[in-house]
């Protein structure tokens, strides 16, 4: 079988089984949680009333079998608390999330890059630990208070670049920049944090290899020899962790679309998080996860056009 | 069980001469001896408010200032390493337990098995580590026992993958095949044989667990869904002190760092054992 089918076929599987997942989380939920919703003043009439919209009367494996039918037809409900369609909503919201999660890749591969090589070229003791000690220091960092801090000093201190809020890429494309400049910068320094460190390891790596001696051989110097035949190869293996940190982040931005008031689909997430607005958060949360696999197949099957010996293994 | 002690004591040795290791230990010592001697080492009580002491800067009496309650922001940040600490070994613990058992048997076992409980693993790898967190935790309820539980639950199927992997290695190995001939049962080979030799891996994946565990319980509670006011916790004091972000960055500033701190030296430590423990990784560097 080729790779492609078979990597396609594995997918399925995990599809169906986030699919589930989310089903019996929801499931978790008691009931009386759920009705709470209708107010202490519900009528009787009411109250079936739910539970007929909701399907909570019925057994559990015939509600499982109509969710599986209902994410298979894209048919995920209205919202609990703006009747509107959730799917509708999820559509309108994704695009700024994208474009949030495109703009920190493209940091954090600007700050990434070169800072792994560098590690790499000014390699030694001293160095090593500080390249180690920075790259930690960025994976530690709690995302939501480097926000506070860059808001703090960027927009209420130095009043370069506003605090929150957002503006069309299109139809404001010079605002759309300084209003994605902080969120996106907050994103890429974990980000970044990684793709440095495996900058590192991968070109170290490459550079033991014998036509790195080859080409040292010839008479290149260090840099040359790095940035002109070992960084090619030593960067296929960091487009996975590239692309893994973009479907993490797809979901990862909740708390932070949340500080900067941009208004895309994590923001949307915790504000029905907070209103227990179970059918968005069983949708969203469907749709993150699907993304997430989504972006990993693509990731996967670049990686074998880009790297032949996984295609014919 | 002479190979495990011998190892173990040349990594000991090894960890005390590496600069990472010592940095990262001497962090999460730090904290956690702050944590557990809180009542001494805290000029106030977590919760002793003093009105006529309202958002102060630092000060002597107050180094890291006072919140809108006059509370002493040192004292709650002393007291409010409990909560993170206790959450992230508290989850890290039981995503070890949850995980390692998984990938004991999926390792041991092989075939469908194997290949069934590792792709149930691969589900929860596809959900994000926060909104999964949000969601388990309005769903089980935001009390202590609940976000440790919901991120326990997160945290499994990293140590089923070390774990597996780990067994499949050690699976292999003479002295398990002996175990194994001499008419051992299936769970005494996995935890007499199997698990005191991949003790090494999963004490790693136990370390930096850690450090997410702390990160995603500030997270919690940042937007108030993890640990309830008043039980000082850092992420919830953050979550207050943004209000007064522009005025009074201390309240911003002190709890974020040590948030900060601790993660920082669990994930030092974390990175450091591993290279210890693989020489592989070692000669990378």
């Amino acid at each position: 079988m080729s790779y492609v089918l078979r990597r396609l076929l594995l997918t399925l599987p995990v599809l169906l089984g986030i699919t589930v997942a989310v089903f019996l989380i929801m499931k978790l939920i008691p009931g009386d949680a759920m009705m709470a919703r209708l107010g202490t003043d519900a009528t009787p009439e009411l109250i079936q009333q739910f539970r007929d919209q909701h399907g909570l009367d019925r057994p559990v494996l015939v509600q499982l079998g109509e969710w599986l039918v209902k994410v298979a037809t894209l048919d995920f409900g209205v919202s609990m608390v703006t009747g509107r369609s959730v799917l509708e909503t999820i559509g309108q919201r994704l695009p700024a999330t994208l474009e949030l999660t495109f703009a920190a890749t493209l940091l954090a591969l600007l700050l990434g890059v070169p800072l792994g090589i560098l590690a790499v070229l000014w390699r030694g003791r001293g160095t090593d630990f500080l390249a180690r000690v920075a790259s930690i220091l960025g994976l530690s960092v709690p995302n939501f208070w480097l926000a506070l801090l860059l808001i703090l000093w960027f927009a209420l201190k130095l009043r370069w670049l506003p605090a929150t809020g957002y503006a069309s890429l299109l139809l404001d494309p010079i605002q759309h920049l300084r209003h994605v400049a902080l969120p996106a910068l907050t994103l890429a320094v974990g980000m970044a944090a990684v793709i440095a460190r495996y900058v590192r390891s991968s070109l170290l790596d490459v550079l033991r290899l014998d036509y790195v001696r080859t080409a040292t051989g010839k008479g290149l110097g260090p840099t040359a020899v790095l940035l002109r035949h070992a960084l090619r190869n030593a960067l296929l293996p960091v487009t996975t962790v590239v692309g893994i940190q973009i479907g993490a982040l797809i979901g990862g931005t909740v708390i932070i679309e949340d500080v900067f008031a941009w208004p895309g689909m994590g923001r949307y997430a915790l504000q029905a998080i907070y209103e227990r607005d179970y059918p968005v958060i069983q949708t969203i949360v469907v749709v993150v996860a699907a993304f997430y696999v989504l972006i990993n197949l693509l990731v996967d099957l670049a990686y074998a056009w880009l790297d032949p010996k996984i295609r014919f293994e | 069980m002479k190979r495990v002690r011998g190892r173990r004591r040349g990594v000991v040795g090894r960890a005390l001469a590496d600069p990472t290791t010592v940095v990262g230990a001497a962090v999460v010592l730090l904290v956690v001896a702050v944590a557990v001697f809180a009542a001494w080492v805290s000029p106030y009580g977590a919760n002793q408010m003093n009105f006529s002491a309202t958002l102060q800067g630092p000060s002597w009496q107050h180094w890291f200032g006072t919140d809108e309650l006059g509370r002493d922001m040192l004292s709650r940040v002393i007291y409010g390493a409990r909560a993170s600490l206790g959450v992230g070994i508290g989850s890290a613990l039981l995503a070890g337990l949850l995980g390692v058992s998984v990938g004991l048997i999926a390792g041991l076992t092989g075939g469908r098995t194997d290949t069934v409980l590792m792709r149930v693993m691969d589900v929860f790898f596809a959900f994000p580590a926060i909104l999964l967190a949000l969601t388990l935790v309005i769903v089980l309820g935001t009390d202590l026992r609940n976000i440790v539980i919901a991120l326990g639950v997160i945290y499994m199927p990293q140590f089923a993958r070390v774990a597996r992997a780990a067994t499949l290695a050690v699976r292999e190995e003479q002295f398990v095949e002996a175990a194994t001939a001499i008419g051992n049962r299936g769970t005494r080979v996995a935890l007499r044989h199997v698990l005191p030799n991949i003790l090494s891996p999963i004490t790693v994946q136990l370390t930096v667990t850690v450090a997410y565990a702390m990160l995603a319980e500030a997270g919690l509670s940042f937007v108030g869904l993890g640990i309830q006011p008043p039980e000082p916790s850092w992420g919830a004091m953050l979550n207050s002190g943004k209000t007064y972000l522009e005025q009074y960055p201390h309240l911003t500033i002190f709890p974020g760092g040590c948030i900060m701190l601790a993660v920082f030296g669990f994930n030092f430590l974390g990175d450091g054992l591993r290279d210890l423990i693989d020489p592989r990784l070692r000669r990378g560097r």
